[in-house]
């Protein structure tokens, strides 16, 4: 009764193409911006922000970024990790190399890095596709792991082969570094993430979106149509490189402080890959829900067995994440390849109904 | 949408196919085919299974390259084209198996049909607004005309997946109209439907012709449709041309109805 739009009119194209068309969805957005934006900083503790919600963020980005290749333009990757550490390298190397650059540019520009990565990467795309194009990109996967594992340059010559975080400041309130609290680290990460999401909105539900789901979809068609596949493949691999990047830049920089090249291995990709395909593919929401999910299941594992008085082994737990990890990815792909978003989405219909059948 | 003429006038010749052969290996697909699609009217190619039809659509719209013979378009030789060459002078078509985008909304596939004419670059894409915005509605005004049209208002929203075959095809004709096409080629756009799915279509088709003066090349093996609909009939069996001229005059040529019927004594 109360989530329903009657009365609320739409008189031009404009109201009609807003992302949050019914004026209910608005004043949600609104209430959860303010909650994550000024709540959740004024209360939440350290170790809530930084092992769960900073976390959250940086996957919420990279699967922003593999939704736009493999959700929207339907190439499959598994070069996810590496696009991650490449971000990750070349905000290092920048940070480093320019000290008076702002950490805001670093980010982007290690983005931009990655992107044009991404883009050497995908020529192969306009050749093959599905499974060989998932195997080159494992190529870039391990080509780019090695190569930040094998060269001292890009670790700035350091015996320990790891890269840690120079202290940066924003507006005076460090970011990143030891001096870095929780707190500003956590506002600074959802800043981020915010702008993205809103710009990945964007360009998937405009003309851009709709070529690469045109080639998705059906790319001889898409070509009679007039899309230019290699252009649109390409456009697709240098944007969601970017956001790998940028995931991989805040992921070594905010979330971590000193990152190895080994935690961008393939596990990585498979991790981002299940998020999206739990979450929804082809859907900007559904990268935040399957971060959310995969995120919280461990910590759920952890300590709701031990709450109701049945605690379960460490081993134990790490069995189980793989098993359900396992048994929802077979549930999701059978059932409801459109994953999390696409249950939000009928439950969201069903509320309108709400309590009449129909 | 904006160029509706009153009367059907058919001019000089838009599409001229000279001497066009075309082989996949050992098979023949074409062989030296010529015929004329004059500006204005209503092209049918017909022929039994396999008589190379589709494969002349693909080869005018630049889909296969031709091994011998030239394509001139308005006058103009081409060589060889990629599709969306093809598509950005002007030629649309739909397909024989439907082809649109599944995950989409019926609108979204027709918004698809106006890529071509949407410039605004990656920057204002990214922020959705100004430039950007304006141009997303104007082109939605476009379409809008063309769900009008088309009678499809109501399955707007609903993803293409999820519509009745006749419906889908007819989507994949506004996606194709949406284009705003001079050369509008359709491969069996009634293929598979009931009586009165094929009425609605030949209505569409000739309403399209009129109102929008688009010339229009199709395939049809449904002879009552294509006799009916069409200015000129060009007849193909096993890639070669048997017959080219008006519904009546193919009719009545006895190459056609060997082909069609087998001879005698056969």
């Amino acid at each position: 009764m109360i989530y329903r739009e009657a009365g609320q009119f739409k008189t031009s194209y404009a109201a009609d193409q807003a992302i949050f068309p019914i004026l209910q969805d608005r004043i949600a957005l609104a209430i959860l911006l303010a909650v994550a934006f000024v709540a959740v900083p004024l209360m939440a503790s350290d170790y809530f922000l930084s092992t769960i919600l900073i976390p959250f963020l940086v996957f919420a980005v990279a699967a922003i970024g593999l939704n736009i290749l493999t959700g929207y333009c339907g190439q499959l990757s598994l070069g996810t990790g590496g696009f991650m550490a490449c971000g990750a390298y070349a905000a290092y190397k920048l940070a480093t190399g320019f000290p008076e650059l702002n950490i805001v540019l670093v980010f982007l520009l290690s983005g931009g890095v990655t992107a044009l990565v991404g883009v050497a990467f995908g020529v192969p795309s306009l050749r093959i596709k599905g499974f060989y194009l998932a195997v080159a990109t494992l190529a870039a996967q391990f080509f780019l792991i090695w190569l930040f594992t094998k060269v001292p340059w890009f670790v700035n010559y350091s015996a320990s082969g790891v890269i840690s975080a120079p202290p940066r400041a924003v507006f005076g309130w460090f970011v990143t570094g030891i001096e870095a609290t929780p707190q500003a680290k956590y506002v600074f990460c959802l800043g981020f993430v915010a702008v993205l999401a809103l710009v990945a909105k964007n360009l998937v539900r405009g003309r851009i979106g709709r070529a690469w789901m045109a080639i998705r979809d059906m790319d001889i068609a898409a070509e009679i149509i007039g899309i230019r596949p290699l252009h649109t493949k390409l456009l697709a691999f240098a944007v969601s490189s970017f956001y790998c990047g940028v995931a991989g830049a805040l992921w070594a920089f905010i979330y971590t402080s000193s990152v190895e090249a080994l935690a961008f291995d393939i596990n990585r990709s498979f991790q981002i890959l299940f998020m999206i395909i739990i979450g929804g593919l082809g859907s900007i929401l559904g990268s935040f829900l399957g971060a959310a999910f995969i995120v919280m299941l461990p910590i759920f594992l952890n300590s709701v067995p031990t709450a109701m008085g049945v605690p379960l082994s460490t081993s134990m737990i790490a069995h189980m994440e793989f098993m359900i990890f396992g048994g929802l990815i077979v549930f999701f792909l059978i059932v409801e390849p459109h994953g999390l978003a696409r249950l939000w989405q009928i439950g969201k219909e069903k509320l309108r109904l709400w309590p009449f059948p129909h | 949408m904006t160029r509706a003429t009153a009367s059907r006038q058919i001019g000089d010749t838009l599409l001229k196919v000279d001497g066009v052969s075309l082989g996949f290996g050992g098979v023949k697909a074409l062989t030296d085919v010529s015929f004329d699609v004059r500006k204005g009217e209503i092209r049918a190619i017909i022929g039994p299974n396999g008589a190379g039809k589709s494969s002349m659509l693909n080869c005018i719209n630049g889909f296969y390259h031709p091994s011998h013979g030239s394509i001139s378009y308005k006058g103009i030789v081409r060589g060889a084209m990629r599709p969306h060459e093809a598509a950005k002078n002007g030629i649309a078509r739909t397909f024989q198996n439907i082809a649109l985008f599944k995950g989409m909304s019926t609108l979204d596939n027709i918004m698809t049909g106006r890529l071509l004419k949407m410039k605004r670059g990656f920057f204002w894409q990214c922020l959705h607004w100004g430039p950007a915005r304006a141009e997303e509605i104007e082109h939605r005004e476009v379409v809008e005309r063309v769900i009008d049209f088309l009678e499809i208002q109501a399955i707007r929203k609903t993803p293409v997946g999820r519509l009745p075959y006749g419906l889908q095809k007819r989507v994949e004709l506004g996606r194709a109209l949406a284009a705003e096409p001079e050369l509008l080629l359709l491969d069996e756009p009634m293929a598979g439907m009931n009586l009165e799915e094929k009425e609605d279509m030949c209505r569409f088709i000739l309403d399209v012709n009129e109102q929008f003066g688009t010339t229009i090349a199709l395939i049809e093996h449904d002879m009552g449709v294509v006799m009916d609909i069409s200015d000129r009939v060009v007849v193909l069996e096993y890639g070669r041309k048997i017959a080219d001229g008006t519904p009546d005059a193919v009719k009545s040529d006895p190459k056609v109805i060997e082909a069609y019927l087998g001879t005698g004594h056969a």
